[in-house]
């Protein structure tokens, strides 16, 4: 009877897991064991699928790629810019938000439309407003400062960019800052304030501490999520990474090599390459986030 | 009496500060669904009126009866959200379920190799992905973009987390009322967590929704591609028509905007509980 019922639950738990056995299976561990091989090939996608055997040949050949560096160069930019930006933004948009003001909720709601919004509409939205005949350039002409060609210079292109993935990640953090802020019990600040305690003691004594793990996540997904950069800079560059190479980054050079060019095995080390940057910077994050935490 | 005033002081900065950043969230979008409704004239003759002079429905109508392509890019987009998040909602809850409630042999490895693939950066599985779905012969197909993304990894932590704290004593009512683990789980348990299926829904919808990197590699077909990648196409061929865009970018924001004010409620319990409440 004990037999027919553990059989019973084997069964139906294998049932119940079939799906996301296969599926992850073979659209995630079967791609990544396959990533990992294929970059030590050559792959020829051009009508049927040709592999040779190549060494370490499309590792060897990253180096002498002057576009990889810039690529990554750029990305590196990219994140220690953005991620700081919008960490800080949204703790002091959740410290406003955690304040008890009217219309709290209103404003919650309101802050949340970039990241609902598509990052191709972002994209193309803000496109416009950078545009020559556009609002940044007529609100400038208005207030009577000089009007620039904002989407043509390499040097501000990049950072359009920048401007806009921080404006619309921002509420997102924000959102998950609220909800560790709801989490601090009253009565530290209760027995702060008994004790003497300044506004300021008290954010830097107990909400800043209280928040270590949230900001860990915080920062984690924003580097993660930063790395990753290919959407705004495929629309705004038309896929070129230009101009002058000043939007390309990994992700998009990857895809350019495979889709372009062809040239799958090389966009496959360049993947390997980017993953372990992705867990490079998370490690050394992590290793600041423990040395911190130690005093 | 000084406290008091010091207080408002805060109070009024507090204000202007969450006021002037709603301002700066607002205007792109204002000025862009102004764009809409205007003529190309008034846009290119530049100036900065959010209220059109020359109110206009001629770009809507123009992207929906001149492009006959938009439509089919709207319906394409439909499609595959849809059914992504509908396999999302069954698959991932089954599988959180059997992780939370089930014993069964291989229980414990397979929540391990749950957690194991959160950490696999996802660039990493695209171009593999891709080589597997050319073998499938399913480029340029919806199953192409709706298979690989019916299970996710992610939801199915979230789900388990939210069964294990699900009270046991309903599912033990039910076996005792003859009901085999199947009709407990679609009659019983299913329909108690329409909370975390809410929060699951907005999130795998949004996201499929505005997908933009495997839909521009999966479709080469003009007529399969979504919304984003189409979008994007328009972009080239219209370069300067910008009131095309702008009204093509209202039509493609507006579902998710609606499902994010139906959803928002679980939306952001979604986001509190995924921000890791440790």
């Amino acid at each position: 009877m004990i037999l027919k019922q553990k059989l019973r639950d084997t069964l139906s738990g294998y049932g119940f897991m079939t799906p996301a056995i296969i599926i992850l299976g073979v659209f995630l561990a079967v791609p990544v064991i396959y990533a990992i091989v294929l970059s030590f090939y050559r792959v020829q996608l051009l009508g049927e699928v040709d592999f040779r055997f190549a060494g370490l040949r499309n590792f060897i050949r990253i180096q002498d790629d002057e576009r990889v560096w810039i690529a990554l160069s750029n990305t590196i930019q990219y994140v220690l810019i953005v991620v700081p930006c919008q960490t800080i933004l949204a703790l002091i948009l959740a410290l406003l938000l955690n304040a008890k003001i009217r219309g709290r909720s209103w404003f919650r709601v309101a802050f949340f439309l970039p990241t609902v919004t598509s990052s191709a509409v972002l994209t193309l939205i803000f496109m416009w407003i950078y545009n020559s005949n556009g609002l940044l350039n007529n609100f400038l002409r208005f207030v009577r400062l000089p009007t620039y060609n904002w989407l043509g210079d390499p040097e501000v292109a990049l950072k359009g960019i920048m401007l806009m993935n921080i404006w619309a990640t921002a509420p997102l953090f924000m959102v998950i800052y609220l909800a560790a802020l709801q989490d601090i019990p009253e009565s530290l600040y209760e027995a702060a304030s008994i004790d003497g305690a300044t506004t300021w003691e008290k954010f830097w004594c107990i909400t800043l501490p209280f928040l270590k793990p949230v900001t860990f996540f915080v920062i984690t997904i924003g580097i993660i999520g930063t790395f990753q950069l290919f959407d705004q800079s495929y629309i705004f560059s038309n896929g070129s990474g230009g101009p002058d190479n000043s939007t390309l980054t990994i992700v998009l050079l990857i895809y350019q090599y495979a889709f372009n060019r062809l040239d799958m095995g090389y966009a496959l080390a360049l993947t390997l390459i980017l993953a372990l940057t992705i867990m490079i910077a998370t490690l050394i994050q992590r290793y600041f986030f423990k040395e911190e935490s130690l005093d | 009496m000084l406290k008091v005033q010091s207080f408002r002081w805060w109070i009024w900065l507090m204000y202007g500060g969450l006021i002037l950043y709603a301002i700066v969230t607002f205007i792109p979008f204002l000025w862009a669904l102004s764009a809409s409704f205007k003529p190309l004239s008034e846009i290119s003759a530049g100036g900065t009126n959010f209220i059109p002079q020359e109110f206009t429905l001629e770009n809507y109508r123009q992207i929906f009866l001149q492009e006959p392509l938009f439509g089919r890019w709207l319906f394409n987009s439909a499609i595959v959200a849809i059914f992504v998040t509908l396999f999302n909602l069954l698959f991932n809850s089954m599988a959180g379920y059997a992780l939370a409630r089930i014993r069964f042999p291989g229980n414990g490895l397979l929540f391990f190799l749950i957690l194991a693939v959160l950490v696999v950066p996802a660039q990493i599985t695209l171009l593999p992905r891709f080589l597997i779905l050319k073998s499938l012969g399913w480029l340029n197909s919806y199953q192409g973009l709706i298979v690989p993304t019916m299970v996710n990894a992610t939801f199915i932590f979230m789900m388990r987390q939210f069964f294990i704290n699900f009270p046991k004593e309903l599912e033990e009512a039910a076996q005792l009322d003859g009901l085999n683990r199947f009709e407990t789980f679609f009659q019983i348990v299913l329909p108690l967590a329409k909370p975390a299926l809410a929060a699951q829904t907005i999130f795998i919808f949004m996201s499929s929704w505005n997908e933009f990197l495997l839909p521009l590699v999966v479709m080469s077909n003009p007529e399969m591609f979504t919304l984003p990648i189409g979008l994007n196409a328009f972009k080239g061929q219209y370069v300067t028509f910008w009131n095309y865009i702008m009204a093509a970018s209202m039509v493609f924001t507006l579902p998710a905007l609606v499902i994010y004010a139906f959803f928002n409620r679980y939306f952001i319990q979604g986001v509190t509980f995924t921000g890791g409440k440790s």
